[in-house]
């Protein structure tokens, strides 16, 4: 394996502590990932990329850094990774999923703070993640108040914090708000490049992310076969490398991945026995390396089909249509595309509902695991309604809470295994 | 044939057989340090056919005794039908877990709640909460039921409450209002998370908290409908295993 420390140093990296992380995670991935059985051939190469999340991939974002590229950090699919491609930069997600750095994260953060929020802190306080420390830019985004409130102590911490407004209703103001949001984004990225947003460089960043979040809607519909023809870890881990692969690469390695899946589904071949009991996962989203759920979920005779999260498809179910000849009409369709993203800090909030009913209907499941980290309002709130209106369409629903620590994981398998044995004799 | 169960609790362990669908032999001992050796020797010289196990510890024996393994939840589930085929819900307060489940008209599990990750409120808190005002368990229930009336208890945090119960007692609050003033604060905890499962009808108790009598009564009037407590409420589980393995599920 190439030696990095030269690189890593230069980042600013705690060179002996993002060892130990490295080391904790190989034996994380090799435990979780690659002992599952019947995986996929296509799945090789995100082991590759996880066996280099640290390594090739940054060398690429400093490579591209020297060609004079930006890289910019986000911690929300509220960014559009299409505005960064049109100033061609380099887009990268920077949530993280580990309870690392939290006694320093605490000292500047109450401690009943999520542990999304508290993770992001400690990773950058720790100088724990390559990526936070190869951003030109890091933006932050309103959506709940935690986060809202958490970027104001995290400014001084970073190079450049640039904060975006979201609106909280789908209205036309609302609208509006996130059409002028994007509008100064643009201008910021632009400042940043000294390139300009053009027609062309515009539809070409939609083209490619288009295309990215196409394969990931391929990948979607395949799962909705019986056996299932790749595990709920495995595709998460797909949605979660969604956010730091160069694109256009990522794009081919999951059609290539689909390909096979097709030819699975095909020779009714599958990870798990068919009838196997199947769920859905919504709610809050799982970054790297945050696999705890669904490895008690599918240790416990079930499979995952599907996720209804930012780290899933509400991250991805959909396109930015490319109509319009001039940048303004453009930015209408972005906004246009991102106005539909359903996360629970808009109120009121229906069509997300709605949609973990679709997707139940579609991928064939027999119940709905709701996930919350624990102190995530819009979530936790949410998910009363929600498994009511899931309960009352005669969807079982499980509600957790939970968080990055493994000390309840005792629990939560009692409880995954009981809502297991409710659906085995539906 | 010779069904068991055995219910590896955080507690204690019970062991079950049933034959012809009756209920030849039970046990139940202390959760030792070692559950494993404690499991062993509670099973040991017993004749059956085939055993399940539930509890927390299931996992455990998994490895060292081949036998499949079910949820404490559907194992209680299974475990009330047996003593009752009209009950609507089963609560059950154990050592270290509350479990409020609603059944379907057919007996089948349906809702469940379970307490948050600390010990708040189960049959563990009851114990240091008895102690603290110099009680045995018994006695700590019957002092209940002679109370006039209720002290308040804030805090379902066993390590706040104590200290509320020290406090109390030094402002010269009546040692029986206190023990009344917890089993209100256990039982209203345990009603909310009933409550969570929309039950209908009769509640079936189960756990070590079911033999506690004040506890029994309080609850009944908290949720306006019968409760029934079975001849041995801590055995539940383990017959519902022994019905598990019965069925082979």
């Amino acid at each position: 394996m190439t030696d990095y420390t030269e690189m890593w140093t230069s980042l600013g990296l705690d060179v002996d502590g993002h060892n130990a992380l490295l080391a904790g995670l190989g034996k994380a991935y090799t435990d979780i990932f690659l002992s599952q059985k019947n995986r996929p051939e296509g799945m090789k190469y995100f082991d590759f990329v996880m066996s280099e999340v640290h390594g090739l991939r940054i060398k690429e974002l400093v490579d591209a850094k020297a060609e004079g590229r930006k890289v910019i950090g986000s911690y929300c699919v509220f960014v559009p990774e299409e505005l960064v491609l049109a100033v061609d930069g380099v887009a990268v997600g920077l949530c993280a999923g580990a309870e690392l750095g939290f006694e320093a994260a605490e000292a500047l953060l109450p401690r009943n703070t999520c542990s999304l929020i508290k993770s992001m802190f400690g990773f950058k306080l720790g100088k724990l993640c390559p990526y936070v420390e190869s951003c030109d830019v890091i933006v932050g985004e309103n959506t709940c108040d935690g986060k809202k409130k958490a970027y104001e102590i995290f400014r001084p911490l970073v190079k450049d914090l640039y904060v975006m407004d979201l609106p909280q209703t789908k209205s036309e103001t609302g609208r509006q708000l996130l059409k002028e949001e994007y509008r100064k984004f643009i201008a910021k990225l632009e400042k940043e490049s000294g390139k300009k947003v053009t027609v062309q460089s515009l539809k070409k960043g939609i083209e490619i992310v288009n295309a990215k979040r196409k394969a990931m809607i391929r990948l979607a519909a395949i799962r909705a076969a019986d056996p299932a023809p790749i595990s709920g870890l495995d595709a998460l881990l797909i949605n979660q490398v969604f956010f730091h692969d160069d694109p256009v690469r990522f794009t081919d390695s999951v059609n290539k991945l689909c390909d096979e899946l097709e030819e699975r589904v095909k020779n009714h071949k599958g990870v798990f026995p068919k009838g196997t009991t199947r769920v859905i996962v919504s709610g809050c989203p799982m970054a790297v390396p945050n696999w705890k759920l669904p490895l008690l979920i599918e240790t416990s005779n079930a499979v995952i089909v599907g996720e209804e999260s930012c780290v899933g498809e509400r991250g991805t179910r959909w396109l930015t249509e490319i109509k319009g000849n001039t940048v303004e009409e453009l930015l209408d369709a972005i906004t246009d595309r991102y106005f539909n993203v359903d996360c629970a800090v808009f109120t009121p909030n229906p069509s997300r509902v709605n949609y973990v009913k679709e997707m139940t209907k579609k991928l064939h499941a027999d119940g709905v695991i709701h996930y919350s980290l624990q102190f995530c309002q819009p979530y936790i709130i949410e998910s009363g309604p929600v498994e009511k209106e899931l309960e009352k369409s005669h969807i079982p629903t499980l509600r957790l809470e939970t968080d990055y620590s493994q000390e309840d994981a005792g629990q939560l398998k009692t409880r995954i295994e009981a809502f297991n044995e409710r659906l085995k004799r539906k | 044939m010779r069904y068991a169960g055995i219910d590896i609790g955080s507690r204690t362990i019970k062991f079950a057989v049933l034959e012809n669908g009756k209920l030849v032999f039970s046990r139940k001992t202390v959760t030792s340090h070692n559950p494993l050796g404690t499991a062993r020797e509670l099973m040991a010289g017993v004749a059956f056919d085939r055993v399940t196990a539930t509890g927390y510890g299931r996992h455990l024996i998994k490895g060292h005794l081949a036998c499949p393994v079910v949820s404490e939840i559907t194992a209680f589930v299974r475990g009330a039908r047996f003593f009752s085929d009209d009950c609507g819900s089963v609560l059950d307060i154990g050592g270290q877990d509350t479990k409020a489940i609603s059944l379907d008209e057919k007996g089948n599990l349906c809702k469940f709640e379970m307490n948050d990750r600390c010990a708040a409120g189960t049959g563990r808190f009851l114990e240091v909460m008895a102690t603290a005002l110099g009680f045995t368990l018994e006695e700590f229930s019957a002092a209940a039921l002679f109370a006039k009336r209720a002290e308040k208890i804030n805090s379902m945090c066993t390590v706040f409450a104590e200290s509320e119960i020290v406090s109390l007692i030094s402002q010269g609050a009546d040692r029986n209002d206190v023990a009344l003033g917890i089993h209100k604060a256990i039982v209203s905890r345990s009603a909310g998370l009933l409550k969570r499962v929309a039950p209908t009808g009769k509640i079936f108790f189960a756990g070590g908290v079911a033999l506690n009598g004040c506890a029994r009564t309080l609850l009944e009037s908290e949720m306006g409908v019968p409760v029934f407590v079975p001849p041995d409420p801590q055995i539940v589980g383990a017959i519902g295993a022994a019905l598990c393995a019965s069925e082979n599920i």
